[in-house]
């Protein structure tokens, strides 16, 4: 049904034509569904508006609330970060003490170890994570036989939907210290693998979990821009003596780059946010040392202290710090975006 | 081999013998390393005692089969209740979202509707920011919701992705059958019941396993709202008696029909916990996997 997009889009009211092949994730491609509202319609008066779409404000409402009660009031509750709040006197009866606690927080040696981790670990992520789903796609998408392909592909899926806690107990499971390993290793005689309490190897493990849970579901948006590119060039390329590794260099990456450049803008934009429950699950595995990162560091401050400012004001940092980043990439990938759409026509 | 590589285009040259070995060696690799660890796991949960005890902990080669692990776990134990609190979370909560988001994403569909712009800004503005954890937390303690099954639903039913990605396909639906149906009289339920839905069934089965997989897998929600452990769903059972290895020969873990001795081993009973918090996720996922390519996700990219 999806695939007749461009063509349905064409009534009066609906998208505007919209671009083939253009990468990037949905974020991006709403802003071009936004219609323009046509002139005719702001001359219909107000009374008449509502009594044509009431139904419609109707539908919206479930949802809105919802937004309303859990998106929007707890985003104005950050506010106890400029007090120093305790529960028992609550939101109005608390202290206010302006930016005492971002001092505190800025002051803190824990939090810049934590700050350290998180920026270490989404480097380790764009560098060694960021580029296994493009080569898996690739390879994925030359198997020729369908049938084939599509095994291929329901498996390397799979591990996305399942939690952090089944993923880090398989890893246990198979490469813990009484894990199936260990297990091999000790029935011969030799000492059991450690790789799963070392902090050394910290960034090895969480790095091969994201891999082993993320990376096939990642294919997913280059495979569909695989998919997008033009045979014919392929086979005239061939026809012209191009051989497998010119035609992947000069047809297969080029087309794959608006989606890489959007992909890698947009995860710049995401690096405070590594993840929460890899980390909070192998804190006591690792030690806090490798494993604190942002969020774990806001839960802990908090909800074992029980000094609710002070986490309430790290998670404050984390969220400004994270829009303008988000802000700066979606700049970003706008200008970045148009160039590429630009070179392809 | 051959059938690897049957459907060539004329001009694509066969490659090479070690080029086709190393593709079909990478890609068995591959393959083996995400079915390797579930095929461990689900031959050990099933593997009588005996088997276990020879292979001196997890099951590489089957032998017998035994299903003592579990009747231990469906006994009526910790695991049977946690079971049964997280597929009804599950139900519950894939349904809320499913309706709130549907009804909204379709309410915000129809271009020059009425207050559709702002709505609209108020659902987008929600991706640029979190609420934060702290605060979210003392909303949802001050409401009341601390050990209730509603805060593992409520906070999280409706993410503003999945509904802007609805709308999006209920807005690339042909709009003339949706005119001449209203044309007709029909109110904006009957042509979203009638009309919109059964042409959304790919989109809306997509959608419905982001919320079931996102609500099955639930964890740190309930780390945060959850403090009564005889209320915590599957996956907190899953950490404390198999990630943390807490031994499970208390009582209360299996049922009280056995009174604290298992039948079965206790590792085949770990593994049984974790084919329990698998066998859901992996059944309902190939139903819905064909529509992957041909919905939404494609359909986002190729814009």
């Amino acid at each position: 049904m999806i695939e007749h997009n461009g063509d349905t889009g064409s009534t009066a009211t609906a998208t505007p034509p919209a671009p083939r092949n253009r990468g990037g994730r949905p974020r991006g491609r709403q802003r071009a569904h936004v219609p323009e509202r046509r002139g005719s319609r702001r001359r219909i008066p107000f009374h008449a508006r509502l009594r044509r779409d009431w139904q419609l404000l109707l539908m919206t409402l479930p949802a809105l609330v919802l937004l309303a009660v859990f998106h929007y009031t707890p985003t104005l509750g950050n506010i106890i970060a400029f007090q120093e709040y305790n529960p028992w006197d609550g939101l109005l009866g608390s202290p206010w003490v302006g930016f005492a606690q971002f001092e505190r927080l800025f002051a803190d040696p824990r939090f810049w170890h934590a700050v350290g981790n998180t920026l270490m670990i989404a480097t380790i992520q764009l560098v060694f994570f960021f580029p296994i789903p493009i080569a898996l796609a690739i390879l994925l998408d030359s198997v020729l036989t369908r049938k084939l392909r599509l095994v291929l592909q329901s498996i390397v899926y799979m591990p996305h939907f399942f939690s952090w806690v089944l993923v880090v107990t398989l890893f246990q499971q198979i490469l813990g210290g009484a894990g199936l390993f260990s297990q091999v290793l000790r029935q011969n005689g030799y000492a059991p693998l450690e790789v799963m309490s070392n902090p050394d190897a910290f960034l090895f493990v969480v790095t091969s979990q994201m891999i082993w849970k993320d990376a096939g579901w990642g294919t997913i948006i280059f495979l569909a821009a695989l998919a997008a590119i033009n045979q014919n060039l392929y086979e005239s390329a061939a026809v012209d003596g191009a051989g497998r590794w010119r035609r992947m260099w000069h047809i297969t990456l080029p087309g794959l780059r608006p989606v890489i450049i959007l992909l890698l803008i947009l995860k710049l934009g995401d690096v405070l946010n590594v993840g929460f429950e890899q980390f909070y699950l192998q804190r006591d595995a690792f030690g806090s040392g490798v494993s604190e990162v942002l969020d774990t560091f806001i839960y802990h401050q908090t909800l074992v202290t029980g000094n609710f400012s002070a986490g309430a004001v790290a998670g404050l940092v984390k969220g400004i710090v994270g829009l303008i980043l988000i802000l700066l990439a979606n700049k970003l990938a706008h200008k970045m975006g148009e160039h590429g759409i630009y070179r392809r026509a | 081999m051959s059938t690897l590589f049957s459907e060539r285009p004329v001009w694509a040259e066969r490659p090479s013998l070690p080029a086709r070995v190393t593709k079909s060696v990478t890609l068995v690799a591959i393959a083996l390393v995400i079915v390797f660890p579930l095929y461990i796991v689900i031959l050990t949960s099933l593997s009588p005692a005996s088997a276990v005890n020879d292979a001196g902990g997890l099951v590489l080669v089957p032998r017998g089969v035994s299903f003592a692990a579990y009747s231990d776990l469906f006994s009526g134990g910790v695991v049977t209740r946690a079971v049964l609190v997280s597929l009804g979370i599950t139900t519950a909560g894939t349904l809320v979202s499913l309706v709130a988001t549907i009804l909204a994403a379709y309410g915000l569909s129809r271009p020059g509707s009425l207050w559709h712009r702002p709505l609209l800004f108020a659902v987008l503005l929600t991706f640029l920011f979190a609420p934060g954890m702290i605060p979210l937390y003392l909303l949802v303690s001050n409401v009341g919701l601390i050990d209730n099954y509603w805060s593992l639903i409520l906070p999280t039913a409706v993410n503003a992705f999945n509904l802007v990605v609805m709308r999006a396909f209920f807005m690339n639906l042909p709009q003339e059958i949706g005119d001449s149906a209203r044309v007709d009289g029909a109110s904006e339920w009957t042509i979203l019941t009638r009309l919109v839905l059964p042409m959304s069934k790919g989109v809306t089965a997509v959608i419905g396993l982001f919320y079931a997989v996102g609500y099955w897998n639930a964890f740190f929600n309930a780390i945060l709202y959850i403090n009564d452990n005889a209320k915590w769903p599957l996956q907190l059972i899953l950490r404390q008696y198999v990630q943390q290895g807490q031994q499970l020969s208390s009582s209360s873990v299996i049922g009280d029909a056995v009174h604290g001795s298992a039948s079965a081993p206790n590792l085949a009973i770990q593994m049984a916990i974790v084919v329990v918090a698998l066998v859901p996720v992996t059944f309902v996922y190939p139903l819905v996997q064909k529509h992957f390519t041909k919905g939404v996700i494609i359909g986002a990219v190729k814009g």
